[in-house]
């Protein structure tokens, strides 16, 4: 075996790509306590200071600076440094921290206004080149879209679809760097390339074609390190090496990349192992293993891309969805934690709380209970932490997956997605309502469907009439991430990503919808109470309730299985249509923070929310609706099914005071472990966990200035507060805080 | 059988051990001066639902009890005010292996031992200690009480003891002293919590229109509540 892999256990990973069957005979379970764990050094230090004077700065101005002259890509940036001697971690994406690129490849479009609106105007050049010789994603889009599409855009049906912007969501394995280096990595797609024979149809040139470009990513990856002073073509021989090469990999994909999210995979179990190797071999101390993790997360708070002021209403606070998923089980039994683990979610207290990397626990009821009271506590004293459920994940993914943005699993190195945004759901009723003309923009959205007449809002009449609009709303989904992902692979391709998936890959197309709390809310309300729809034109514009009815967050059956019955209708119906490149259908329920604007572009729903108020973000139910305690909040969102249906994630987030959660901290460690096991008992899937007052909100709103790093969970991420715009602030606040009689 | 409750929580934190299943009972004969719950005072308010309702309800609650060794706490109000409804209720609850808690202040309308029969353990708010202290708090003598505390000390069921500290009126060394006697007489209080007077309940008092007798006592102030803390004991 070579040297590098010295003392490592052998298997089938020496002969093949296979980093789970690495991880799987070397690493070392940790069942102890974080008594072990160090402070910051004093490099660690110096080079935060610096990042927490830049990035204030970069608070003031929106973007500290931007490099509009160079296009992004792999090895296209000269390197960068933010303190070169402390640096134990190095490689920015452009040549100065904070340093935003252009990335032209996903929408010349986006790049101007971008650069206009942070008073940046784009070199002629590069102008003329994307507007005359080099043609974008976006534009391809658009030459294929169909009138229905755009019109679906238009009124708001279909948002934030990645048609003007990178699809993001691709992890690519970057453990295979370190592991094998870029020479074996490109030897092996050599071969992969050597068997791609046959009668030459779109499908093979196609996939021929992308894996030259994956071996010439390899190529710029090799070149990229070396300007830092790193051959990355060899494996790695140490920690430090293993992390670093690690992050190149990484880096790599944020350079060539502008996608939504930018997810950093299933880590630190992996570089657990050469932490450990070296650990044993008295080569390294623990303070240096956590400033190898520290100056690691470092570089990850820093990732940066230029967006428009648009973008930012639909996911707001400039995230990147640095997604690191923790913990979880192997698949024969024992847990996958290791001190690493630990050292990673101890960045917190070492850095301070951020939103980014976005840490995930992969919780699970045979976690060992350490672990669970070590992230419970991180939880309450950070807000950073979201919780997905492994034991309902495992089954579907394995135990080598990783999450992508804010619930999406997929299998590393094995399993890619089409990323598709959302629907929106409430908009849909209101269809079914007035027969497919929208409520706002009074245009014919969809065709066929007659409008509701009388007085009062028959249940069976309506729900006939949303299971036609849905069955037509779920073909133009369909057909339109067809066009979308098309285009994408065409015109801004991540050759560097997929350098380092299988060629032989996975593919799911992820279909997203808003507003399930407001919709089921709405059908409850036309069935149990009297609605009295209010006309004008024609059209309805509000509603008259009267009476009570059943209320999704209150663990009503009556009502939680309107929303379960209309979530896999809805999938039924994506299913029926073929999805580009055989990829299978899934579905989630999040939102991220554009239920702000979903509620925006909606009228008055049946349900008593009145136009333009937000929707409930992800699968919570309405805000101050779930009205039965916390717990029968969690019930009814637990109902919502992830396997079959939803297993692109059902996102949940639960805001909780400190003073409801337990008389002191050892015992809101406790509950919050408690909370966290009885819900994933029941097969949930995801909660975001908020401990803080209302009050310190408002006054943080009032005064940012005295909370620079207050940190929130939304919807699937966490958001430095301070960041968001007003209006989303003050969604925030007037969600529900459980607190005790 | 049906009850009258003013409400339940799904997620009680504080009353008894893991998370709980609180039901406040509706209805209290004591008016206690510092109560944050006057609106579960009247005896002819509340909704009515039957017992097996409430077991119901409470049992989707199960994965949370068993990961936390919790179950339901009867609160209010004053469970032992609906004496056949709460035994039905407790019996159900035990039926279906739930723990069960009475969080009380022992003043009721008898069939003590039964009630106590179904009980896992009891949370005894000890208003006061003197005859007079007692009658000065909650506006009625302590004879009932004591015929619970008797009741109580035969069947021996697990207690915790609460005791709610307001300043100038029950606080100071010698009060908790004698604190301490009384609870000497005990062999099964398990626990003994000191909880501080605060004046989140105030609002209600305004709302309905009821004159608020502590007002202008400040709630009590933590440290001295620590130094409290120190000098009671247990059992």
């Amino acid at each position: 075996m070579q040297q590098a892999w010295k003392d490592f256990k052998e298997g089938n990973w020496t002969e093949n790509i296979d980093v789970r069957d690495f991880i799987q005979k070397n690493y070392e379970p940790y069942d102890g306590d974080e008594s072990f764990l160090e402070g910051p050094s004093s490099r660690t230090k110096k080079v935060w200071d610096i990042c927490t004077d830049l990035l204030a700065e970069e608070l003031k101005k929106g973007v500290l600076a931007v490099d509009a002259e160079t296009v992004s890509g792999i090895d296209s940036f000269k390197p960068g440094y933010i303190d070169k001697d402390n640096e134990v971690i190095v490689g920015l994406q452009t040549d100065a921290p904070l340093k935003r690129m252009i990335n032209p490849f996903g929408g010349i479009r986006m790049v101007e206004q971008a650069l206009e609106a942070y008073g940046y105007e784009l070199g002629e050049e590069n102008s003329k080149i994307f507007h005359e010789y080099r043609k974008t994603h976006n534009q391809g889009v658009f030459d294929a879209y169909p009138e229905e599409t755009r019109v679906a855009r238009t009124v708001g049906l279909l948002t934030g679809l990645p048609d003007g912007y990178g699809r993001g969501r691709i992890i690519g394995d970057f453990r295979r760097i370190p592991l094998y280096g870029t020479e074996f990595l490109k030897l092996k797609k050599k071969e992969d390339l050597q068997k791609l024979k046959g009668p030459m149809n779109d499908e093979l040139i196609r996939l021929r074609e992308e894996v030259t470009e994956q071996i010439r990513a390899l190529d710029k990856m090799e070149n990229m390190a070396k300007s830092y002073g790193f051959d990355i073509s060899r494996p790695a021989e140490n920690a430090r090496e293993a992390i670093q090469f690690l992050y190149f990999g990484y880096l790599a994909g944020i350079k060539e990349n502008n996608g939504a999210a930018m997810s950093l995979g299933r880590t630190s179990t992996f570089m657990d192992i050469y932490i450990q190797r070296d650990l044993k071999n008295g080569v390294l101390t623990e303070a240096e293993a956590q400033e190898l993790i520290d100056q690691l997360v470092i570089k990850l708070r820093l990732v940066r891309h230029l967006r428009t002021p648009e973008y930012n209403d639909l996911f707001a606070g400039d995230p990147n969805w640095v997604t690191e998923s923790i913990g979880g089980m192997g698949e024969d039994g024992r847990h996958l934690v290791t001190k690493t683990s630990y050292r990673f979610l101890h960045t917190l207290d070492n850095l301070g709380p951020a939103p980014e990397p976005n840490m995930t626990i992969l919780w699970a009821q045979g976690l060992p209970e350490n672990f669970k009271k070590y992230c419970a506590k991180m939880s309450i004293k950070s807000d950073a932490i979201q919780y997905e459920n492994d034991d309902v994940m495992r089954p579907v993914y394995g135990d080598d997956y990783g999450i992508a943005c804010c619930v999406s699993a997929m299998e590393m190195g094995k399993q890619m997605q089409f990323f598709g945004a959302r629907c929106n759901l409430a908009k849909a009723l209101l269809y079914a309502i007035n027969g497919g003309v929208d409520e706002k923009k009074k245009m014919q959205v969809v065709p066929g469907i007659s409008k509701i007449e009388g007085d009062v809002l028959d249940y069976d009449e309506v729900y006939k009439n949303y299971l036609k609009v849905l069955e037509y709303v779920a073909d133009l989904y369909v057909n339109t991430m067809n066009i979308i992902h098309y285009m994408h692979d065409k015109y801004a391709y991540e050759a560097g990503l997929m350098a380092l998936h299988d060629t032989d890959v996975k593919r799911s197309m992820a279909f997203g919808v808003a507003g399930l709390s407001v919709a089921a809310d709405s059908l409850s309300a036309i069935k149990y109470a009297k609605v009295k729809p209010i006309r004008e034109d024609g059209i309805t514009v509000d509603f008259e309730i009267e009476g009570d009815f059943p209320k999704y967050g209150n663990d009503d059956d009556r009502v939680d299985e309107i929303a379960v019955n209309l979530l896999k209708t809805f999938m039924a119906e994506l299913r029926k249509h073929k999805a580009y490149r055989d990829a299978e259908h899934t579905l989630s329920v999040l939102t991220i923070t554009s239920n702000v604007v979903y509620g925006k572009k909606t009228g008055s729903t049946p349900d008593g929310r009145k136009a333009g108020e937000p929707f409930a973000p992800g699968a919570n139910p309405m805000h101050g609706r779930d009205a039965s305690g916390a717990l029968a909040s969690l019930n009814s969102v637990a109902k919502i099914p992830y396997a079959c249906v939803c297993e692109d994630g059902i996102s949940n987030t639960f805001s909780i005071v400190p003073d409801a959660l337990g008389n002191d901290f050892d015992s809101r460690v406790d509950n919050l472990c408690s909370i966290l096991d009885g819900y994933f008992a029941q097969e949930a899937h995801h909660l975001n966990v908020n401990v803080m007052d209302r009050e310190m909100l408002i006054d943080a709103m009032e005064n940012p200035d005295k909370y620079p790093t207050l940190t929130i969970r939304v919807s699937g991420y966490a958001v430095n507060f301070n960041r968001l715009t007003r209006e989303q602030q003050l969604e925030v606040i007037k969600r529900t805080f459980h607190e005790a009689m | 059988m049906v009850g009258k409750i003013h409400s339940v929580e799904s997620m009680g934190l504080t009353d008894g051990p893991g998370i709980r299943f609180i039901v406040f009972f509706q209805g209290c004969s004591l008016r206690c001066a510092y109560c944050h719950n006057p609106d579960t005072w009247d005896m002819n308010g509340g909704k009515e639902v039957t017992a097996e309702e409430l077991v119901e309800r409470a049992l989707r609650f199960e994965p949370y009890f068993k990961s936390s060794g919790g179950g339901v706490t009867c609160s209010g109000g004053e469970p032992l005010l609906q004496p056949e409804f709460l035994i039905d209720f407790l019996k159900l609850c035990k039926d279906n292996g739930l723990h069960t808690v009475i969080d009380t202040a022992g003043f009721g309308k008898g069939r003590y031992e039964e009630i106590l029969e179904y009980t896992d353990l009891v949370l005894l708010d000890v208003k006061h200690v003197t005859e007079i202290g007692y009658k000065e708090i909650t506006g009625r003598p302590p004879k009932e009480f004591l015929k619970f505390v008797s009741a109580l000390e035969k069947a021996n069921t697990s207690t915790w003891i609460r005791h709610v500290v307001v300043p100038g009126l029950t606080d100071g060394e010698e009060h908790i002293q004698r604190l301490n006697e009384f609870i000497d007489e005990f062999d099964n209080v398990e626990k003994v919590e000191l909880l501080p007077y605060h004046v989140l309940g105030v609002n209600k008092y305004r709302k309905m229109g009821i004159p608020y007798r502590l007002d202008g006592v400040d709630p009590m102030n933590k440290k001295e509540i620590e130094k409290l803390k120190k000098i009671v004991r247990v059992g």
